[in-house]
């Protein structure tokens, strides 16, 4: 009986190596493919309950991990969670957003950068907590900020932007209205998903960063792009004569459509000094210059500045702000006044004033400012970027003198500060429907002659009489406010 | 019994190596403790408190079944006893690690049903001094085996667990009458062909080179045949179904030695599982199922438990999250059926194999033991015992890590569970005692009826 007691050995063996094989091929080649289901919850579960880094501004954390008794070791939270909402974002079980997303690799400790410092704490018998992420945000900025668009209304929607011209540092983001964080980071997931769903529904779209993801017509506001790309052409310069007048046909137009006024502001005649173009936004000046470089040179000047181009590389989902291509001459006339299918978002109107504060460089933004261990160790600090030079040091010139004139004598006067130049420009944009209120913008920086911080406000809507939209009057006074928590410190 | 013992014939004696078995139950207690300590370290940060007292309990059971080795088996195969200490002692640990996360107690359960199996181990050793008194019940054997098939399906006392209806009641205990019927089983198929394997090796007719058994020889067969089939149709229990009739194949074809057996008893199981397939909708489930788990996962009955069984193996990796360190408790069943995908998780691949080497090492020196052996009772026996442990351990692990289809059966020695253990301790002595019985030196048979030209022959060759 030995022979087939062999022949049922050599059976057992194949069936012991194709259990093997198996599991080999279940738990080595094909785990990664198994890792990455969406349904598998461990991969989650384990990110979610690992000790995330903090997310720092100055020195105090807007987001941490707490460690609490339950199956998840910690939780996150956000100390100032509405002012903060949208550059955090949230960490829920389900998604992430802001920050918590862009930085995910730093936070929870998986990033290569941190390798070392983990090998060192492993071999101490540390615990493998995540990098902290410290932003370039200034507290009082921001605090500036929120309070200035919060103090328009509880229904307000809108997005104040600024960034350090010389570095594109962004020293303060708002968007409203805002959510809790808190509550999407809680254990308890029915009431995460519960709250997910109820912010998601709502009309405000609270999950909306407008600073970033949210691209809207920039009105007025744009008319320093055009003012950028008239002076770079050579053809004007800050003191020179530009056209003027109560009117402008648009080029190959007949009648009302194609007629453009200046809703009553004084813009002379046939012609008027550049200053008083920019002081009054002319609205006949500025179609007529961008009909007169044409529409290669505005898209060409438009996009120096940053528009059709991505370029925030840690903070998302960025909305790319659009200038047409391919315009004809009546929508190149459109487009000088920022209107046509011309559509920025509040960073990218904060880098317009930011690149002609700069001399004319276009700094590329960026929201973090140190990678850091665990124990606060600066791992890593961003590098300030050139993105662009929008415009020539004397082309950044005459726009300063340009906007500083709009400030001291013409529409962005609610944004003057006694005793330090400011630049400025007010920008109210037809949203093209007739339901819909214009959009209230304003943007500038200060000091004029040494600017540290450059400034967009974008008012989306607000509980305000249509009538009264105007912005300089509902963003200028943001503008300041912001500006001067800067420049006081 | 025919068989020639070549070693016995050249002199050749086995070594009792039981110190070397003491050597390998101490590395083995090593692994079932030093689990257990690191079972506490993982989920609760301390080592555990009464480390000493389950330390000492565990030793105390593995050193009393080796005392009882050495003194009732002391030619037993060394190797047996010490891997299965090993596995019993890893899955108490892997069952503590799952009763921290689900807050039941099943390890307290598991180690009073280890000790239950370690007494009954020395029992059998103690009372069995020789297989071949097992031979003197065969048909009550395969009686009690048919009985506690059947006894699940009557009413009042079976009952059904995840729509397997394999369970009897037994006051206060639920007893998986499945596991005890195999060893029964091993002993009744061991006595029968033992007595008609010469009928059933030669008579007949060949048909396309296939030796074809007569008619009536084909009975038991297509008896057992039927049982299993009757297990797969009214318990809905496919592992023990394939278990029985293969484990019937295996112990036909060594008895006969021909492997025609097992073309036919093939044939008749993938034809009975073919048409099972056809007519129950539980089986079809089970083999879509198998086909493209991902593709059932939201379903009910679906494919929640085997898939989070496999995702849980593939976090494991290569070296596993440790112990305490990932999440078994989230596939339904973990401490029984689901047990090794416990350990793929928390041990990983490498503690997985080493799982499945441990397994082999058994079933080796099972087959082994049934090389060596003398008679032939105790050649189907043991072969037969490998075999089911074998068959248990294909079928279990490789429906868990989806090589074959899921069917519910217990991990031997690993999984929560007392019917199996007990059973499984009590193979592991009959185990014992046929390697005890076929490496003991052979008698002197200088009895009286050899002539005296051979008992000269046989002084000279007293080994040692």
């Amino acid at each position: 009986m030995n022979k087939p007691i062999r022949t049922i050995s050599v059976f057992c063996l194949i069936l012991f190596v194709a259990l093997m094989a198996n599991a080999t091929y279940l738990q080595f080649f094909n785990a990664s493919n198994l890792d990455e289901d969406p349904r598998n919850r461990r991969v989650i579960e384990a990110a979610y309950s690992v000790e995330r880094g903090a997310i720092l501004v100055g020195r105090d954390a807007v987001a941490e991990s707490e460690p609490v008794d339950d199956k998840y070791e910690y939780l996150r939270t956000y100390p100032m969670p509405l002012m903060y909402s949208h550059l955090t974002g949230y960490f829920s079980f389900f998604s992430q957003t802001g920050v918590e997303q862009s930085m995910n690799p730093v936070l929870s400790g998986e990033d290569d950068r941190l390798f070392v410092r983990q090998l060192v704490d492993l071999l101490s018998n540390k615990s493998d907590a995540g990098g902290n992420v410290q932003l370039t945000i200034d507290a009082g900025a921001q605090q500036a900020a929120y309070d200035g668009l919060s103090a328009l209304g509880g229904n307000v929607r809108g997005s104040v932007v600024a960034v350090e011209p010389a570095t594109g540092k962004i020293l303060a983001a708002v968007s409203l209205p805002t959510y809790d964080p808190n509550n999407l980071a809680s254990h308890d997931l029915t009431s995460v998903s519960r709250t997910y769903d109820d912010l998601a529904a709502r009309d405000d779209e609270p999950l909306l960063n407008r600073s970033i993801q949210q691209t809207l017509p920039p009105g007025s506001t744009f008319k320093l792009v055009t003012a950028a790309a008239a002076i770079e052409s050579g053809a004007y310069t800050a003191d020179d004569q530009v056209p003027g007048g109560a009117s402008y046909q648009l080029p190959e137009t007949v009648g009302d459509t194609g007629l453009i006024d200046n809703e009553g502001r004084d813009c002379g005649t046939t012609t008027i000094p550049f200053e008083q173009a920019m002081e009054q936004s002319c609205n006949t000046t500025f179609a007529a210059l961008a009909v007169e470089v044409g529409a290669e040179a505005m898209l060409e000047q438009a996009e120096a500045f940053g528009f059709n181009q991505r370029y925030l590389e840690d903070w998302g989902p960025q909305a790319v702000s659009v200038f047409p291509e391919d315009a004809n001459a009546p929508e190149t006339g459109q487009t000088g006044i920022g209107q046509f299918e011309v559509r920025a978002t509040p960073l990218q109107m904060a880098m317009v004033a930011a690149g002609i504060a700069n001399d004319g460089v276009v700094k590329r933004p960026y929201v973090v400012d140190e990678i850091q261990s665990a124990e606060y160790d600066v791992l890593e600090q961003t590098e300030d970027d050139d993105f662009s030079r929008a415009v020539s040091s004397e082309t950044a010139e005459d726009l300063t003198q340009l906007m500083v004139a709009t400030v001291d004598n013409g529409t962005a006067s609610p944004a003057a500060i006694p005793g330090i130049a400011v630049a400025g420009k007010t920008g109210t944009a037809q949203s093209g429907q007739d339901d819909v209120p214009p959009y209230a913008w304003f943007t500038s920086f200060a000091p004029a002659e040494n600017p540290e911080v450059a400034v967009a406000v974008m008012i989306e809507s607000a509980d305000i009489p249509r009538g009264e939209i105007a912005g300089g009057q509902l963003g200028g006074p943001i503008a300041k406010a912001v500006m001067e928590a800067v420049i006081n410190q | 019994m025919s068989s020639s013992q070549p070693g016995a014939l050249m002199g050749f004696v086995h070594r009792r190596r039981r110190g070397a078995e003491l050597f390998l139950l101490v590395l083995a207690l090593t692994v079932g403790i030093g689990a257990y300590a690191a079972v506490g370290l993982g989920v609760e940060g301390v080592v555990p408190a009464d480390i000493l007292g389950y330390g000492g309990g565990l030793a105390a059971l593995i050193i009393g079944a080796h005392v009882v080795v050495r003194f009732v088996a002391p030619y037993a195969d060394p190797v047996l006893l010490p891997v299965v200490a090993a596995l019993n002692g890893l899955g108490l640990a892997v069952i503590r690690r799952l009763d921290l996360a689900d807050g039941t107690t099943f390890a307290q359960q598991q180690l009073t049903w280890m000790t239950v199996g370690v007494v009954l181990f020395a029992v059998t050793l103690l009372v069995l001094r020789d297989h071949r008194v097992l031979s003197r019940f065969t048909y009550t054997a395969g009686l009690g085996a048919i009985l506690l098939l059947l006894g699940p399906l009557v009413p009042g006392l079976g009952y059904e667990v995840n729509g397997a209806q394999i369970w009897v009641r037994l006051g206060p205990f639920g007893l998986q009458p499945g596991e005890v019927a195999k060893v029964l089983l091993v002993v009744a198929f061991s006595g029968y062909l033992v007595v008609h394997r010469d009928a059933l090796a030669l008579a007949g007719r060949r048909l396309l080179f296939v030796d074809l058994p007569r008619g009536r020889d084909l009975g038991p067969i297509l008896a057992m045949w039927a049982v299993s089939l009757g297990i797969l149709v009214f318990q809905r229990d496919l592992g023990s179904s394939l278990l029985f009739f293969g484990l019937f194949l295996v112990m036909l074809y060594v008895a006969t030695e021909r492997p025609g057996w097992l073309v036919v008893g093939s044939a008749l199981f993938f034809g009975g599982a073919a048409v099972a397939y056809k007519l129950f909708g539980h089986v079809q489930n089970r083999v879509n199922i198998w086909l493209d788990p991902l593709a059932y996962f939201d379903e009910s009955p679906g494919s929640g438990q085997l898939v989070e069984g496999l995702f849980g193996m593939a976090w494991g990796g290569l070296i596993g999250r440790g112990l305490g360190q990932g999440s078994p408790e989230r596939v339904p069943y973990a401490e029984s059926d689901f047990i090794i995908g416990a350990i793929g998780e928390e041990l990983g691949l490498t503690g997985v194999l080493a799982v499945i080497l441990l397994y082999g090492l058994i079933v080796e020196r099972a087959l082994r033991s049934a090389v060596v052996s003398r008679d032939a009772f105790g050649k189907l026996m043991a072969t037969g015992l490998a075999g089911v442990l074998a068959l248990q351990v294909f079928v279990v692990i490789g429906g868990v890590t989806r090589l074959i289809p899921l069917t519910g059966l217990t991990t031997p020695f690993l999984s929560y569970g007392g019917s199996s253990l007990v059973a499984n301790w009590v193979i592991i002595a009959l185990l014992l005692r046929i390697s005890d019985q076929a490496r003991r030196p052979v008698p002197d048979l200088s009895a009286t009826d050899e002539s005296p030209d051979e008992e000269a022959t046989q002084v000279v060759k007293i080994p040692r």
